[in-house]
């Protein structure tokens, strides 16, 4: 067989103009997938975030392979917390959980030798999972996943109590409730709040700053779906390894982004139509 | 009527409440201790159920198994490893064990008992999990699965024991087996209850299931022997030439398997060594808060030391054999412990590097807690005693009085029934269906 000989030195160069926008975004998301972005401890991409948390693409189909609908969840904002508490305070008095147990909590990460900041915020709270360890590990099926909406919920009369569940959870969000005499965890404020139509949380509704983003990532108009379908910010969920596809999803978020997110504005590099 | 009533009771080598009446005062003492140990256990527990189990236990949100979990693994696993070791012989035609059947099954269901008197004050809603196991079953839960072999296990165990007193080996036999696949499922089943939790690398993948089989074995040995030796001190009477061979073969068994779960202890730790999320938890066992846990009991008392005095035994020095044994217990208990509480002492959220959870948690046992464990040894230790005299050291019957037509089992030690123009041996052999 013969190999047509080609002089790569004589070729001229094509120039990026003739690579479609398509063709870019594409090319920068592999980027992203092999070479992975360090945040928050863990190497994940945001490619990596959406297909390893909900196993599909991009698009269209995306909205379809959502199981459920509303598919409830919540993105937070690291940046913007203030460890102010108000989202416990809420949560607490909505669900009427009294201490010392909570179903939300704030954790606080500090560092050295950094130049912007030396401490920062994690709020942690159930993360609702698609792949939810607690909901298999129940023996009676006390905890289950709410066909509809997602959410990870309790039927409290069937709880023994063996609290396989409290062990099996890789978030810590769930606790004995001597007043229900069962297993407790947070519901999304399901039954305080949003079967009552409320559109919020008890806990974002409460979050002065914004940090707490509560939403349904099924609408393309929802804030939530605006926020994890985008690549200029890095999103990540909390102990991916554990493979539970979480529905609480966390971003840095600092605000020019999100606001460029939010507006929609397009980077005019990516836009073929636009001329510089 | 009252004839009959007297052979069965003869059959079965049931010598009743009057043998506990004749016993010499020190016995009467150790059961008394027994008796008050079960009572001063169920009291406290009782009072814990009254007044919230929050109050008194020192489990928390993020170690909530505690000691009382521990003691019901150390039960259940001492129950399956007596059904596992005395299966050799009286399901699997192996005849040096056919002797401790009778007493290792007697003693299995007395273990399994005692977890479930232990696991009744620990569990919230003891009488809840009688309805919702039955009527909304998860067949993906192991916690579903281990509750349900093991009841399934218990009701063999009891048909077994009934046969095994009743002489029917064929059907003893059967339950035997079915007893030991059931029980065998129930208790990889407790080992994947840990072993599938993602969030715990300390107890996550096949380790725990696998290993829990063969710790299993290692305690039905140690048990066996214990309580076979502790029985020659009560009774002398019992051992005799078959006895002998039987305690021989389990010490040698008891020695083999020893030396497995010293491998798997090694392997455990080497490979924990270079996993992230096992190292922190092993350095505590190795070096930290749990090393005397670790070093003195799981590893000294319940390895080596047995390993060391029952290779000195030959399997003929009894003394030597009920030391190392009973030592052998109490390590093996503390390695229960040392898989339960360590797995949990490493917050989830120990990776992410946050402030609050940057140093291992802490569990210390209350007394309520240990008042709650020592309920179900001490009704294990009471119903042994009790089977000691009232089942006349689980000999089927007097030697002396044997029967026109029979003759003692070599194998068992039971009375066979020669059919006509059988031998001795023939006769064993159907009785045992070996072929």
């Amino acid at each position: 067989m013969k190999f047509p000989k080609i002089n790569l030195d004589k070729l001229k160069n094509e120039g990026t103009g003739s690579v479609t926008a398509q063709e870019r975004r594409k090319f920068l998301k592999l980027g992203l997938t092999v070479a992975g972005v360090y945040a928050g401890g863990k190497i994940l991409s945001l490619t990596s975030a959406i297909s390893t948390v909900h196993a599909s693409g991009g698009g269209a189909d995306f909205i379809k392979k959502y199981p459920y609908n509303p598919h409830y969840s919540m993105i937070i904002r690291q940046s913007l917390c203030i460890d102010c508490e108000k989202c416990v305070d809420a949560c607490n008095s909505t669900n009427q959980v009294p201490e010392p147990n909570y179903r939300t909590r704030i954790l606080t990460k500090k560092y050295t030798g950094k130049l912007d900041k030396q401490v920062e915020f994690i709020p942690v709270l159930c993360n609702q999972c698609n792949n939810a360890p607690c909901v298999r590990a129940c023996p009676t099926r006390a905890t289950y996943k709410d066909p509809v909406t997602g959410i990870v919920r309790m039927e409290s009369k069937k709880c023994i109590g063996c609290k396989t569940c409290m062990l099996a959870c890789p978030y810590d969000a769930r606790y004995f409730s001597v007043e229900r005499r069962a297993v407790d965890k947070c519901d999304f404020c399901w039954e305080k709040r949003l079967s009552k139509g409320e559109k919020q949380t008890g806990c974002s509704a409460a979050c002065p700053t914004g940090s707490r983003t509560f939403g349904n990532l099924t609408d393309p108009e929802n804030i939530v779906y605006k926020l994890i379908h985008q690549l200029e910010e890095q999103v990540w969920v909390i102990r991916p390894a554990d493979d539970t596809k979480p529905n609480v999803f966390y971003m840095k978020g600092n605000m020019r982004s999100v606001e460029n997110i939010l507006n929609e504005q397009k980077f005019k590099y990516f836009d073929p139509n636009i001329k510089s | 009527m009252t004839g009959r009533m007297v052979n069965i009771s003869k059959k079965w080598g049931f010598h009743g409440v009057e043998a506990l009446k004749d016993a010499s005062p020190g016995y009467k003492m150790v059961m008394g201790f027994f008796v008050l140990l079960t009572l001063a256990g169920l009291a406290v527990g009782l009072h814990a159920l009254f007044v919230g189990y929050h109050h008194v236990y020192g489990v928390t949100r993020q170690i909530s198994w505690g000691i009382m979990i521990s003691a019901y693994i150390f039960c259940v696993v001492t129950s399956t490893g007596l059904c596992i070791v005395s299966s050799i012989g009286h399901v699997f035609g192996g005849e040096a064990f056919m002797p401790i059947a009778k007493r290792a099954v007697f003693m299995s269901i007395i273990f399994m008992f005692g977890g479930f008197c232990i696991i009744f004050f620990d569990i919230e809603n003891p009488f809840r999990m009688a309805i919702w196991n039955v009527f909304s079953p998860n067949f993906a839960s192991n916690m579903w699965w281990m509750g349900t072999l093991y009841g399934a296990y218990l009701v063999f165990m009891v048909i077994e024991y009934y046969f095994l007193l009743d002489q029917n080996h064929t059907l003893s036999r059967l339950m035997g087996f079915f007893g030991l696949v059931v029980g065998i499922a129930a208790h990889s089943n407790l080992g994947a209850v840990f072993g599938m939790l993602h969030g715990r690398p300390f107890w996550y993948g096949p380790y725990l299931p696998i290993y829990f089989i063969f710790s299993a074995a290692m305690s039905g040995g140690c048990a066996i022997l214990f309580f076979t030796t502790l029985g020659w001190k009560i009774n002398p009477e019992i051992m005799n030439q078959r006895m002998e061979r039987a305690v021989k073969a389990v010490t040698q068994i008891t020695i083999f398997l020893i030396s497995v779960i010293i491998f798997f202890t090694i392997w455990k730790i080497l490979t924990g060594m270079v996993s992230e999320g096992k190292q922190l938890v092993l350095m505590s066992l190795l070096t930290g808060s749990y090393a005397v846990n670790f070093w003195v009991f799981e590893i000294f008392l319940g390895m080596f030391l047995p390993l060391y005095l029952l290779i000195r035994s030959k399997g003929n020095n009894f003394n030597l054999i009920l030391w190392a044994t009973g030592l052998m217990m109490i390590g093996i208990f503390f390695m229960r412990y040392d898989i339960v509480v360590p797995g949990q002492m490493e917050s989830v959220y120990h990776s992410l590097g946050v402030v609050e959870e940057a140093n291992l948690l802490t569990y210390t046992p209350t007394f309520h807690e240990i008042m709650g464990s020592l309920f179900g040894i001490g009704f294990i230790g009471l119903a042994y005693f009790a089977g000691e005299k009232m089942l006349n050291g689980h000999q089927l019957e007097e030697h002396e009085i044997v029967p026109e037509g029979g003759y003692i089992c070599p194998g068992c030690g039971a009375i066979h029934f020669m059919e006509e123009g059988e031998t001795e041996e023939d006769a064993m052999k159907r009785h045992h269906r070996i072929w």
